[in-house]
């Protein structure tokens, strides 16, 4: 277990900066996600902190030692690769067990601190097989005793369920947040599922475009969004942004209908609305125009069209709406600590 | 129902008459060959010529294995068995180091040194073999194994072979390796080394049968009979000028000749079969 700290660390290829400077300080048995689109730098970030990819710039440290120079092995760290990446000729406990081999430990050492690994991921019946013979989720678990078997002082994940079938993720989700808790190690886990993000995280960095739009707890990134980018791409389904004007402690939208707002903010500003937060209200000011149901069960989400407003509306109601009984013209009434604001030019919170 | 059996059945047979007949075609040389080296030297030049074995297979072998023509053969095998497991498992070394390097890291002129080792695919010993016998004559490497081996131990072919298989692993295992303490080393000997066992098979049987079949480069740097290999070997063993061919031994020894590729590709028949198929990842 240790603190990990990232002081402005950037990264560039050649002329191309795809790290803009990243300040992160992670406090020990923090597990700490990384979450943006594909592209976004978050698995060259954790590339960096491996010691797989080069800093160009600022530093990295681990515990009190600065680790910018170091190899992967001299950092005391363990990293669950997308792919798993166990090597194919080599059998489940010996995959485990080759970081202690490398290191020179004594035999019953090894097999000691395997057997305690694989009895803690139920991995014990399959220690002498090859990983072609177990399924996605069993080498998953694999690639995670390996990692647990180094008790090193900060563990990395690149994506680790993105191979698995949506049940099983859901599955490993839970035992990886449990096992990271069990064990009180640092960790450090990135992913482009918003979910994950949500549900695995003390805390989380939204990354997009090699910056960190947004650095904080789960909640606090879904209730303060702090940019239009950390509001779209947290919470399924994403934020409706509607252009506006703001004015004298209210926003006018396009088709003229006024929200009060608690903020004397004055000219063009993005409104965000969570789908999840209109309340269908006769009496409401915003009028949707529904074109679409979809059920999901216990909600209902309704896609329709704001007038004057060219993108999509949704809203997510709870209980099943069919498509025939929607009225024409459906009303929402807003709460005022619904209303999220952004600059319209710098997408910022205001 | 049975009629369509009948038919496949007829099908079956008729396909398998046909690949019998073209074994027999094969065949049949090797046979004769087979029966001309347990009969007698007046057996075989009395015509007709015998189409069953006859009773001196004891005699004849042994004359070929203890005193040969010029050298006894059993020496003319050591010999190629020599050279063909120098050439094979060198050659298999030597790919899978200069593939490792190719792949796995970055030096100055890379790309310069794999077109380097790969326009050399277009120069067999043939091409360069009078500057390669100055070279090893120089070397006072004539008549001896090192002579016979080294100018034949570099392999285009086969590091390109390991260049490709060494592609297809994923990275991720060269990181994974990294995280888990391997040096390069390491990583080669543990991971890619035992990764490639298959191909290496496979590259054994076919360098082992190109070793033990090389016939111009022994025949040009061993003068003496002790160093022949016997595929050259047994052409010397034919009579010049009035001479009588010793037929029976020749015969005997050519099939001996035959037998080490033989049993490399029985023994290794399923090994090879797998790494020319698929490689396992």
């Amino acid at each position: 277990m240790a603190t990990l700290s990232l002081r402005n660390v950037k990264k560039s290829y050649g002329d191309t900066a795809v790290i803009h400077g990243i300040d992160l300080e992670v406090a020990a048995g923090e597990f700490i996600v990384i979450v943006g689109p594909s592209g976004c730098g978050k698995s060259t970030l954790l590339r960096m902190v491996a010691g797989l990819e080069t800093i160009t710039a600022g530093e990295l440290f681990i515990g009190a030692d600065r680790v910018n120079d170091r190899e992967p092995m001299d950092r005391n760290i363990a990293m669950v690769f997308q792919n798993y990446a166990l090597y194919p000729h080599m059998s489940v406990a010996q995959n485990m067990g080759y970081a202690l081999k490398i290191a020179g430990r004594p035999k019953a050492e090894i097999a000691a601190r395997v057997a305690e690994a694989a009895r803690l991921l139920q991995i014990d019946p399959y220690l002498d097989r090859k990983p072609r013979d177990l399924s996605g989720g069993q080498r998953q678990r694999v690639a995670m005793g390996r990692a647990i078997v180094r008790d090193p002082a900060v563990f990395l994940f690149d994506e680790p369920l993105s191979n698995l079938d949506a049940k099983l993720r859901v599955q490993m989700r839970l035992e990886i947040k449990a096992l990271q808790r069990k064990l009180g190690v640092t960790a450090l886990y990135v992913t482009h599922d918003q979910v994950e993000a949500m549900t695995l995280a003390d805390r989380m960095v939204v990354m997009n475009a090699g910056r960190a739009e947004q650095v904080g707890t789960p909640l606090e990134v879904y209730e303060r969004p702090a940019t239009l980018f950390a509001a779209q791409f947290i919470g399924s389904p994403a934020m409706n942004l509607v252009d506006a004007v703001a004015e004298a402690g209210a926003v006018r939208l396009a088709d003229g209908t006024r929200l009060p707002i608690a903020s004397a903010a004055e000219g063009p500003v993005t409104l965000g609305l969570r789908p999840e937060h209109v309340h269908p209200d006769p009496a409401g000011p915003l009028a949707v125009r529904p074109t679409l149901a979809e059920p999901l069960g216990a909600s209902t989400l309704i896609h329709g069209t704001l007038d004057g407003v060219a993108r999509d509306f949704v809203a997510s109601l709870p209980g099943v709406h069919r498509e025939a009984d929607l009225p024409e013209t459906l009303r929402f009434s807003v709460p005022a600590g619904a209303i999220h604001l952004f600059d319209a030019a710098t997408g910022r919170r205001i | 129902m049975s009629g369509m059996v009948e038919k496949r059945g007829i099908g079956h047979w008729l396909t398998h008459a046909g690949l019998i007949l073209g074994v027999a075609f094969v065949f049949f040389p090797i046979w004769l060959a087979f029966v001309a080296s347990t009969v007698t030297q007046a057996d075989i030049v009395r015509p007709p010529m015998p189409l069953l074995p006859g009773p001196h297979l004891v005699d004849n072998y042994r004359e070929a294995l203890v005193s040969g023509v010029n050298v006894p053969v059993a020496r003319m095998m050591l010999n190629s068995l020599v050279m063909a497991l120098g050439i094979a498992l060198g050659k298999i070394v030597i790919s899978l180091l200069s593939a490792f390097a190719i792949v796995y890291f970055r030096f100055p002129f890379r790309r310069a040194f794999f077109w380097l080792i790969f326009i050399t695919l277009m120069l067999p010993v043939e091409v360069r073999i009078v500057p390669t016998y100055e070279v090893i004559a120089g070397f006072g490497m004539l008549n001896s194994y090192s002579g016979l081996i080294l100018p034949l131990v570099a392999s285009a072919t086969a590091t390109f072979l390991f260049r490709q298989f060494f592609m297809t692993v994923p990275d991720e295992l060269a990181e994974a390796a990294r995280v888990d303490g391997a040096g390069p080393m390491r990583f080669f000997l543990d991971i890619l080394v035992p990764m490639s066992r298959t191909n290496m098979a496979a590259l054994f049987v076919i360098l082992f049968i190109y070793g033990w079949n090389q016939y111009l480069w022994p025949l040009l740097i061993t003068t003496d009979p002790g160093m022949n290999t016997i595929v050259m070997g047994l052409r010397q063993m034919f009579p010049s000028g009035d001479d009588l061919a010793n037929w029976p031994v020749i015969m005997a020894t050519s099939i001996l000749a035959m037998l080490p590729p033989v049993v490399v590709v029985v023994a290794m028949q399923k090994l090879f079969i797998r790494g020319l198929v698929d490689s396992e990842k």
